[in-house]
């Protein structure tokens, strides 16, 4: 990576320079730098309206980028140390449906953990590829989902020679990384391609001391979540191409066959400059955000039962790696659901973190957080324990479900359904995701069988006030199902 | 020449004071910090361009922040003070011979080294034996203390800025845990005339009637705050501000105040309607 080259900001510079040359838009968008609506340009600024333009000969054009935009990917895969990055403005969702659906066509074969983001899954049913779960081992203390084992990979790789590609979370939302350099060797040995979800792990890429990231690790494809860890605007992201294996013209098919084909500038440069932060001033960043992460953890398992879980819980295989910057926090000791918690945070301290789940909740600690606020994250923790601290009975106990998959899902979302009642629908195979969000990792995924556990865990899930979301019912009183025939 | 403070109460209205001399002007870590001398309310403190106190009006503040909770609750040795890194609040505390032990906890250690130097008038009783200065953010401070106190004092800064955090209920929550079961704590409650003081106030009032039992407000009037019209909160686990009014024990310690009397603790409660109003939308 050329320090002196990635100064270089080319969207936002001819961004500028366009300004300057006022140029008479006879063009879309309509509202033409703001002046045909005079309500947004006062909620947005005028600076944000005046950037919101089309695609042009002086901007380039993100569906075929030959000019500024294919500069800035240079850049970027110099920054990530990538053969090729591409600017992505339909979030991580459409990066990871991308590497999918370039590695696998419809009947191949995919090996991945089934502690994934709902996008992996819904790559499968836009493609037809048929998912290979590997057990992630869990926690059951902390109840959480840790990383493959490479034995499992393993082993999945035997009994499945044909699969295309082997996916890995790198790391998960909870912070925890899989062996991936030795994943990928594993898979590279048996001629199939590596895709890693990096949607949390942009800072893997700039830090000092993290976890291997995904091109470091060799890997042939990497969806990273710029605007996660790394600063930019909410739905941009890059995805990464790593060796040759790939042809990068390819993916560039694969991403123009979902994406939209006006690229919003305004995505565009905040990718741009953050690229340039990062890989400017990644490490202080970065150095800053692990330091308040630790501060926050250390005061928080001082409180007493909650356990801001860290490094410790490394253990060679299903947790190889911690992300120190997650601050993930396991709540059961308080007797209290993570959901609950986060939602005392927020409505009763305005707090706002990342997600809750059964167990745990999660706050995001970045480069815009002060010493300030986490002494209110820590305090407001404090006293919810002093308030409502309770047995802890009654929890549930975290308990990996092993998804029978019995059609595969692209079948199985688009077969001949009907709707059940939640209690009714026992036994039979779901044609629909049911998850809470976030994380967005699904209870259950199309063409999976419903049984007894999966029904209590969703009817638990919805007493602690989980977010479920999936479902064409939005209360989620009732599921589709196969039609048995 | 003419040299003129002003600070916008609101986007709309501006308060200015003449300006002799700036004698002070400095950046710490959490603000910018000013002292200014002025020929109508002498030496003057500003952080982040907010006037904080004046030599002329700063006895308003103090008396009022220190002898209602302890003519209420003579008894009180132990005393916490969040914020008033000017040492008004405590000036005032070490006049009671039956205190027995003061901490003071400041986030800006600059506050305090300027106001050693600059504004002696409060900045009198660092000295006194009994007080223990910390440098430390109040959060963190209170969130390790149990049933020690018999008195907080929370003099901060307004709402936003390094102050935030002494506004919000997990702070309010952990002075609750702090105080002993008869403990008292008072804090400067920000404004009702101006609309965003008003919320302020408001959101304050809400979040200490969710943590204590007896929750009252009281006011001032104090010439170069906001509106000149100024609350302060009383909150206890136990006294009531007025039916527990010691007033023979207090007066009989004979102090002397420029604006505190006994007479004027009880009347300070019976507030204006409109700011009745809006501590009951929130209660």
């Amino acid at each position: 990576m050329s320090k002196l080259k990635q100064e270089r900001m080319p969207i936002l510079e001819a961004l500028n320079q366009f300004k300057k040359s006022r140029i008479v838009p006879f063009d879309v968008p309509g509202h033409k730098r703001g002046r045909g609506n005079s309500e947004l340009t006062d909620f947005l600024g005028e600076q944000c309206m005046s950037v919101d333009v089309n695609s042009m000969k002086p901007l380039d054009n993100l569906c075929h980028p030959v000019s500024v935009i294919k500069e800035a990917e240079t850049l970027a895969a110099d920054a990530f140390g990538a053969r090729q990055a591409f600017f992505m403005v339909n979030g991580t969702t459409s990066a990871v449906q991308s590497m999918v659906l370039s590695a696998c066509k419809k009947g191949e074969k995919i090996i991945l953990p089934r502690n994934v983001h709902r996008s992996v899954i819904n790559a499968l049913i836009l493609g037809g590829a048929i998912p290979v779960y590997v057990n992630p081992e869990t926690n059951s203390e902390l109840g959480i989902s840790l990383g493959m084992s490479l034995a499992a990979v393993e082993k999945a790789i035997k009994e499945n020679p044909e699969a295309k590609a082997v996916l890995v979370n790198n790391p998960t939302y909870y912070g925890i990384c899989s062996n991936l350099k030795a994943i990928t060797e594993l898979a590279h040995q048996q001629g199939m391609l590596v895709l890693v979800d990096e949607a949390h792990g942009t800072h893997f890429y700039f830090g000092e001391n993290m976890p291997i990231s995904a091109m470091a690790a060799g890997a042939d494809m990497a969806s990273v979540s710029m605007h996660k860890s790394g600063g930019s605007l909410t739905q941009s992201s890059f995805l990464l191409v790593g060796g040759e294996t790939v042809s990068p013209g390819y993916v560039r098919q694969i991403i123009n066959l979902t994406q939209t084909t006006s690229g919003s500038y305004l995505l565009l440069s905040s990718l741009d400059i953050s690229r340039k932060n990062l890989a400017c001033n990644g490490k202080a960043i970065f150095a800053k955000v692990t330091e308040m992460a630790q501060y926050a953890r250390d005061e928080i398992n001082q409180i007493g039962d909650y356990y801001a879980y860290s490094r410790e819980l490394i253990n060679g295989d299903t947790i190889y790696d911690f992300d120190e910057t997650k601050l993930s926090i396991n709540t059961l000791n308080v007797g209290l659901a993570g959901i609950e918690v986060y939602s005392i945070l927020r409505d009763e301290y305005d707090i706002q973190v990342e997600f809750g789940d059964v167990g745990n909740i999660l706050a995001y600690i970045s480069v815009g957080d002060s010493h300030r606020n986490l002494e209110r994250l820590v305090s407001a923790l404090a006293e919810i324990r002093r308030i409502y601290k309770k047995d802890k009975a009654g929890m549930l106990q975290y308990e990996y479900i092993n998804p029978e998959v019995v059609v595969p899902p692209q079948k199985a979302f688009y077969a001949e359904k009907e709707a059940l009642p939640l209690k009714e629908s026992g036994g039979r195979i779901c044609s629909e995701f049911v998850m809470c969000y976030p994380p967005g990792i699904p209870i259950l995924a199309p063409g999976e069988k419903i049984t007894a556990e999966i029904l209590d865990s969703i009817e638990y899930m919805k007493d602690k006030g989980c977010f479920l979301t999936g479902p064409e019912d939005m209360d989620v009183a009732s599921l589709n199902v196969l039609k048995e025939v | 020449m003419e040299l003129w403070f002003t600070e916008k109460h609101t986007p709309s209205v501006k308060f200015s004071i003449q300006v002799d001399r700036q004698l002070y002007c400095g950046k710490s870590e959490f603000q910018r910090i000013d002292v200014f001398d002025s020929r109508e309310f002498g030496r003057f403190l500003t952080l982040d361009g907010y006037m904080m106190l004046t030599e002329k009006d700063e006895f308003i503040y103090h008396e009022m922040m220190v002898h209602i909770p302890l003519a209420v609750h003579p008894a009180a040795k132990k005393v916490l003070v969040i914020g008033g890194g000017d040492g008004g609040a405590v000036r005032e505390l070490t006049r009671y011979s039956t205190i027995e032990h003061i901490d003071l906890v400041e986030i800006d250690e600059l506050v305090v080294e300027v106001c050693k130097k600059h504004l002696p008038f409060t900045a009198c009783c660092y000295g006194d034996e009994r007080v223990t200065v910390h440098y430390q953010d109040g959060l963190k401070y209170i969130r390790r203390c149990e049933n020690e106190y018999d008195l907080i004092i929370v003099d901060s800064t307004d709402p936003f800025g390094p102050g935030e955090g002494l506004f919000t209920k997990e702070f309010y929550g952990n002075c609750y845990k702090a105080l002993k079961d008869d403990g008292i704590m008072v804090n400067q409650h920000e404004s009702a005339f101006y609309q965003d003081d008003a919320v302020a106030m408001q959101r304050a009032h809400k979040r200490i009637v969710d943590s204590f039992p007896i929750s009252r407000v009281y006011q001032a009037h104090i010439p170069t705050y906001p509106s000149g019209h100024w609350l302060f909160g009383f909150a206890a686990k136990k006294y009531h501000p007025i039916e527990d009014l010691k007033a023979a024990k207090w007066n009989a310690l004979g102090f002397k105040t420029r604006y505190y009397n006994t007479r004027l603790h009880v009347g300070s409660f019976a507030l204006p309607n409109y700011v009745e109003e809006l501590l009951k939308d929130v209660e």
